[in-house]
């Protein structure tokens, strides 16, 4: 027994077993704090299925070894672009959500391919470059926000009369379009938003199909070993671009499921720090920098997002204190940090 | 070696210098748009030179041990905020107290140092990944220090300081009494220009300690390790321990600039005035020519005068030209984080033409 147990924890790593173990206290500790489980455990599932696609974009960056993709926002921008547009041709429904889908994609292929075009260029220092990469973009639509000629009168500035607003509804267009979707209601507190969990997990499928195809294995191949992959006749370049142009066009995807449950687009400085729960959340799952599975993407965001729903309502309620910030940072970076400095071990 | 012509010279200079002619130009493009006076420009320029340029220095030298630009500077600024945070508990003004929130900061800064350097041995090859993200990290212990254990466990009685629920520390923190300790120190005035001299003396002995420096036998090692690991390992030289010391120095340095940088401006916002500072210091390196594995002090005091020049004029110039002073502000923030992501693409793409360069050499004549 003993044995095994030492065996799963070497398995897992430490700083995923403590935090598992955090997450299970909470849970425990929450009705004796007069926090309800069931809402608590309804909030959980709601925020992984809008943080799921997000984390799902980290797979093929690292399969392909470009590493940890801090340079999520500029996926998040082609999302937002489409979500604004869709809004902005008064798209309601369905319809507007495909739209927004629909004008998003293409923009993220176009910024992927650039992105990935720049990453080929810079191989063994992508990570660093990925995150300033997208710290720019995002400031750089920071002005474009203001200056792009929208003219909805639910998106502009009331009193200016130009310029987006920093946070914009989506209600009365595809508010909950996807969460609604066959959607479980058990009690007043326990919802279950059946259609975004059936999104994740076609994209999910539709992703790991992908690994398994012949361009999927070969994209592996050069993540495992650019050298082998190179003399076995593989563009290695291509591939990484491929792999970029996938992680950001899930980002795109991503936001906008994201928007749909959430309710709001949030522009300007919103998307800047997106990258990074997101990458913690994969890493907790189980990856490390150089190879991720689907699995990882689903445990990952649980552990992830069960912390973040469950920190503020219980810790709150055990200590009165908001120390729910801290703790996020804490443990994301910390996450973050564990997975960057862990010498690469190679068992046999 | 053969000599260069005039022709040649000049496109070595433009190439090696784009990053701060670009900069130059814009400048001189926007200062007429901005409307701001000549006078106006130069008591700024003079205060902000003495403001940032410490910590900028603080940046130096990582770089000549090839551990590239030390986004873990934020470390030393929280330490020498966490001294100036006690000192003004304490009541300690003017040099007096400064001096005391640095001797507070070092040994905490010592620390953080060390525990960045030993965690970036760990991490070779991504140490500006690897610092970064720990700047995050300790970030959030930062913040669990002063906002839970400030007023609880360390005690604060200046209700001043404390948030009204009875601990933690509030957002802003006036330093009233040490404001210009530093800097007027000397009190010096050059027609209607007020001189920070007693800052100045401080960089230029600073930038004395950083020439002694690299001619000493540590710093000498440490310019091994830079040009390479391997081969400085092999040469006897303690690789592991060199590079914590590095880190240590430029940790301490940067609290001392965030104190020098802090008492300048008189007011400290607890929970983002570090992470500003890392942000600023690295830019404004990189615009005054400096790359990922080359920094010298010149272009510290170029970038310096370059950085801050937009800063100041951009939202007025933004204001002009597009009737807006937002879009000027976003443009800076713009600035700052692109000129970070094109310099180190740029080196890291040199790199890799390097290396592929070096292969081909082995490779031999097809």
């Amino acid at each position: 027994m003993n044995e095994k147990l030492k065996a799963f924890i070497e398995e897992a790593g430490w700083p995923r077993v403590i935090i598992g173990l955090f997450l299970l206290s909470l849970f425990v500790a929450a009705p004796f704090v007069r926090v309800r489980v069931d809402a608590s455990i309804s909030d959980t599932l709601v925020r992984f299925g809008m943080n799921g696609i997000l984390v799902l974009a980290m797979v093929p960056m690292i399969q392909s070894g470009c590493g940890l993709n801090f340079g999520l926002p500029l996926g998040i921008i082609a999302g937002l672009l489409g979500a604004v547009t869709s809004i902005q041709l008064n798209l309601t429904g369905v319809l507007g959500f495909g739209a927004a889908l629909g004008i998003a994609i293409p923009l993220a292929v176009v910024f992927g391919i650039a992105y990935g075009l720049l990453l080929n260029r810079v191989k063994g220092d992508e990570m660093m470059i990925a995150t300033y990469v997208g710290f720019s973009s995002v400031a750089f639509m920071c002005m474009m926000w203001l200056m792009l000629p929208y003219t909805s009168p639910n998106m502009i500035w009331g009193y200016g009369g130009s310029g987006l607003r920093t946070t914009i509804s989506v209600e009365g267009y595809w508010l909950h379009i996807l969460s609604d979707f066959l959607s479980i209601q058990i009690g007043p507190y326990l919802y279950i938003p059946t259609g975004m969990f059936l999104f994740f997990g076609l994209m999910c499928f539709l992703m790991w199909a992908f690994l398994h195809t012949k361009t999927g294995t070969a994209m592996t191949a050069v993540g495992s070993n650019p050298e082998f992959a190179r003399a076995s006749g593989i563009d290695v370049n291509r591939m990484r671009v491929i792999s970029v142009v996938l992680s950001t066009v899930l980002a795109a995807i991503g936001i906008i499921v994201y928007q749909q449950s959430f309710g709001f687009i949030q522009l300007y400085m919103g998307p800047f720090y997106m990258a990074f729960p997101a990458v913690a959340a994969i890493l907790l799952g189980g990856a490390s920098v150089h190879k991720a599975s689907m699995l990882n993407v689903v445990i990952g965001t649980l552990l992830f997002q069960g912390i973040l729903t469950m920190t503020p309502s219980v810790i709150n309620s055990l200590l009165q204190t908001d120390m729910s910030e801290v703790i996020r940072i804490v443990v994301s970076n910390g996450m973050i940090l564990y997975a960057l400095t862990r010498k690469v071990q190679v068992k046999r | 070696m053969k000599a260069y012509t005039t022709k040649e010279k000049i496109q070595h200079f433009l190439i090696s210098n784009a990053v701060p002619i670009i900069f130059v130009v814009m400048s001189a493009i926007a200062i007429p748009l901005s409307g701001f006076s000549g006078t106006y420009l130069v008591q700024e320029m003079l205060i902000r030179l003495a403001r940032n340029s410490f910590l900028v220095l603080s940046l130096i030298i990582p770089i000549v041990a090839g551990m590239g630009l030390n986004f873990g500077m934020v470390l030393g600024a929280m330490a020498g905020q966490i001294g100036l945070i006690l000192v003004s508990d304490w009541a300690v003004v003017g040099m007096r107290g400064l001096l005391l929130a640095a001797l507070i900061g070092t040994p905490i800064s010592v620390a953080l140092g060390y525990i960045c350097g030993a965690v970036l041995n760990r991490a070779k090859g991504r140490e500006m990944v690897t610092s970064y993200i720990l700047g995050f990290f300790v970030n959030g212990i930062y913040q669990l220090t002063v906002l839970y254990a400030f007023g609880k466990l360390i005690p604060i009685s200046n209700a001043e300081l404390v948030l009204s629920r009875g601990y933690g520390i509030r957002n802003a923190i006036n330093l009233a009494g040490m404001r210009h300790g530093l800097d007027y120190l000397i009190p010096l005035r050059v027609g209607n220009l007020n001189v920070p001299l007693g800052t100045y003396l401080t960089i230029a002995l600073f930038c004395l300690f950083i020439v002694w420096f690299r001619r000493t036998k540590l710093g000498q090692d440490m310019r091994a390790i830079g040009q390479d690991m391997g081969v400085a390992g092999a040469a006897g030289i303690p690789v592991e321990k060199t590079r914590i010391i590095a880190i240590i120095i430029s940790t301490v340095l940067a609290c001392y600039g965030q104190i020098i940088f802090l008492q300048n401006i008189g007011t400290m916002n607890t929970y983002n005035s570090h992470d500003q500072a890392g942000m600023f210091a690295i830019a404004a390196l990189l615009i005054g020519g400096a790359t990922v594995s080359k920094a010298t002090i010149p272009n510290v005091f170029v970038g310096v005068i370059l950085f801050h020049l937009m800063f100041v004029v951009s939202p007025m110039a933004g204001k002009q030209l597009m009737g807006q002073a937002q879009i000027g502000e976003y443009f800076r923030v713009f600035v700052s984080y692109g000129i970070i992501a094109i310099s180190l693409a740029l080196h890291a793409w040199k790199r890799q033409k390097d290396r592929e360069r070096a292969r081909r050499s082995l490779r031999g004549e097809a």
